[in-house]
């Protein structure tokens, strides 16, 4: 058995802080995050785009990216509203998120890049 | 047409059994499984189970003609063989809706499983299934909150919740118990759990358990930057006790509370849960003693009948078994009671031994909670069978982390994550659980040190309590 090592979060380091669904996954490339915005097309949820400075990724709302993409099935669409979110606000976090609107709730919600910290 | 008093014993099926009956949409139904006797006559026991479980007793008495008694008694309308099980057999029963007071499923109970299951006619006697008319369901509270309002509550979307139960389970003080806490949910769980048998004891007081929790919820949301909760266990030895209890975790700011809702019984349940939905605290529900109730396959209540109570009752979370790990559930019963816990309509489905359709209208949803002996080599399965809407909760798979909880708890957050981004890449992965396990492990050290820890570890023993389903 290896020796044991420290747990590395801290209070004192921005980095400790996660951001709920994905957050303790690496990164994902842009092949991969196209499988998970075909998930939501699939689910036959409304995809959408949050993002917020990573000091206040707390709070439960974060600042909607234009308006969630009611039926929208294309993946491309959504990939290039996710660029240019990101572009527009490059020291933010951006989310995910799949609206269910028959559970009135949020079928997918997954933090998809972290901003500076 | 007025009828005469005649004093003396009638036999049961010449009033309780109808198989010319056709229920009610408002009717209560339930399916008995029943072993009688030797001698009597299957139509007389089912009318006799109706009979007990209604307006009946032994003998005629002159106040049944005061009361128009054709009215309020159950009634036998249906037998059918028990697939693989000579001796046995099912009665179905139905039972005006006006039996039972609104929105009590403690009268419910008090009828359906009351004398009868003495009944001396009976050699045994167990309730599978029972249908509750909606017109029922819409008298009852159900859960405080349910599922999607936990959800928004907790901020936690499109993955399982992960949680984990304190151990050692007694003589922890309330400060190493907090610990214990505070290094799980640093790690990454959502949730920390009171084991049920910890209340308020010399050991550990609960004031200072709650103290101590909370703390260490506060600083790991500090931390961690997620939302976290303690199930701070009120189960107590009076109602004023348990109402005192929760009222202090909801100063404290406590998200969530827990009560063990069979050996605390359905009035302080009920109870309880109009104190949370009230209050805004979420309820976690416990189900100590259900195995001396459900496990004996021809004696007792069916788990999805227990299921269904706690429902009505409230609840936000329930035990439900694991069907992977060191406690009793077969995988299509379990799949059975789980969708009877968090669906609106459930269709009959013999093969899970449903045997009613069941509406439950607008009632909210109890997140099923699998729990007790599982380790992030069941992640895969786990995440395929219980899906987003449930909370996995690794007790000894979290603690006996060779590095202790915090990196338990990552290799269990990580481990669920990636099973949960492949299936949603399409893979099916309870087929592939290994692949995405030894993925994930290269970017988390306390994952592949959990998965060094446990891969030896199995639990493979056949279930006692199995769906009757195929002739042997």
């Amino acid at each position: 058995m290896s020796e044991v090592q420290d747990y590395p979060s801290r209070l004192s380091d921005p980095k400790s802080r996660k951001a709920e669904t994905f957050s303790y996954l690496p990164k994902m490339n842009e092949e991969q995050l196209r499988k998970q915005v075909q998930y939501i097309i699939d689910q036959g949820w409304n995809p959408a785009i949050e993002h917020t400075e990573p000091e206040h990724a707390f709070q439960y709302f974060w600042y909607m990216w234009k308006l969630p993409m009611f039926g929208e099935t294309s993946v491309d669409r959504v990939m290039e509203e996710l660029d240019a979110c990101i572009k527009a606000n490059p020291n933010n976090h951006v989310r995910l998120i799949g609206y269910n609107n028959y559970t009135q709730s949020q079928g997918a919600n997954m933090l998809i890049k972290r901003g500076d910290m | 047409m007025a009828k005469t008093y005649n004093a003396g014993v009638k036999e049961y099926r010449e009033t309780y059994w109808m198989p010319e009956y056709q229920p009610k949409e408002s009717d209560f139904l339930a399916c008995f499984k029943v072993v009688p006797q030797p001698g009597v006559p299957r139509e007389e026991i089912a009318a006799a189970v109706a009979a007990e479980s209604s307006t009946g007793t032994w003998t005629t008495v002159w106040t049944d003609l005061l009361t128009d008694l054709d009215y309020y008694k159950g009634r036998a309308y249906k037998i059918e063989d028990v697939p693989g099980d000579d001796e046995a057999f099912y009665a179905f029963i139905a039972y005006p809706i006006d039996l039972f007071e609104e929105g009590s499923v403690v009268n419910v109970f008090t009828s359906l499983v009351g004398n009868v299951f003495g009944f001396k006619a009976l050699r045994s006697l167990r309730l599978e299934d029972v249908r509750i008319p909606l017109a029922y369901v819409m008298t009852c509270g159900g859960p405080p909150h349910g599922i999607h309002v936990e959800r928004d509550k907790m901020d936690k979307y499109g993955r399982p919740m992960l949680g984990c139960t304190i151990k050692p389970k007694l003589g922890l003080s309330a400060k190493n118990y907090g610990r214990a806490v505070y290094e799980c949910l640093r790690g990454g769980l959502d949730f920390t759990k009171d084991d049920e048998n910890v209340n308020s004891q010399p050991f550990m007081r609960w004031r200072d358990r709650f103290l101590f929790c909370q703390d260490a919820i506060e600083k790991s949301e500090a931390e961690t930057g997620e939302r976290k909760g303690h199930y701070l266990n009120v189960t107590a030895p009076t109602p004023e006790e348990m109402y005192k209890r929760a009222e202090f975790a909801k100063e404290l700011g406590s998200p969530i509370i827990m009560h063990d809702y069979l050996t605390g019984g359905f009035t302080a349940n009920t109870g309880l849960a109009n104190w949370c939905r009230e209050n805004g605290v979420l309820l976690h529900i416990h189900r100590a003693m259900h195995g001396v109730i459900d496990r004996n396959p021809h004696h007792g209540i069916h788990f999805r009948v227990l299921a269904k109570a706690l429902r009505l009752s409230g609840g936000d979370h329930l035990h439900s078994g694991t069907v992977v790990g060191k406690l009793e559930g077969d995988r299509d019963a379990t799949l059975g009671w789980i969708d009877l816990m968090r669906d609106s309509f459930i269709e009959e489905d013999r093969s899970r031994g449903i045997m009613f359709d069941q509406d439950f209208g607008a009632m909210p949803g109890v997140l099923p909670v699998a729990s007790g002996g599982i380790h992030v080599w069941h992640m895969p399965a786990l995440v395929a069978i219980f899906g987003d809407d449930s909370v996995l909760q690794f007790g000894g798979g979290t603690l006996g982390h060779p590095w202790g909880n915090a990196a338990g708890a990552a290799a269990n957050r990580v481990a669920l994550e990636a099973c949960v981004q492949a299936r949603n890449e399409g893979k099916e992965v309870e087929k592939i659980g290994k692949e995405v396990l030894t993925e994930a492990a290269k970017h988390s050290p306390e994952l592949k040190v959990a998965m060094e820890t446990w891969k030896e570890i199995k639990f493979e023993f056949d279930t006692v309590d199995k769906l009757d389903v195929s002739h042997k």
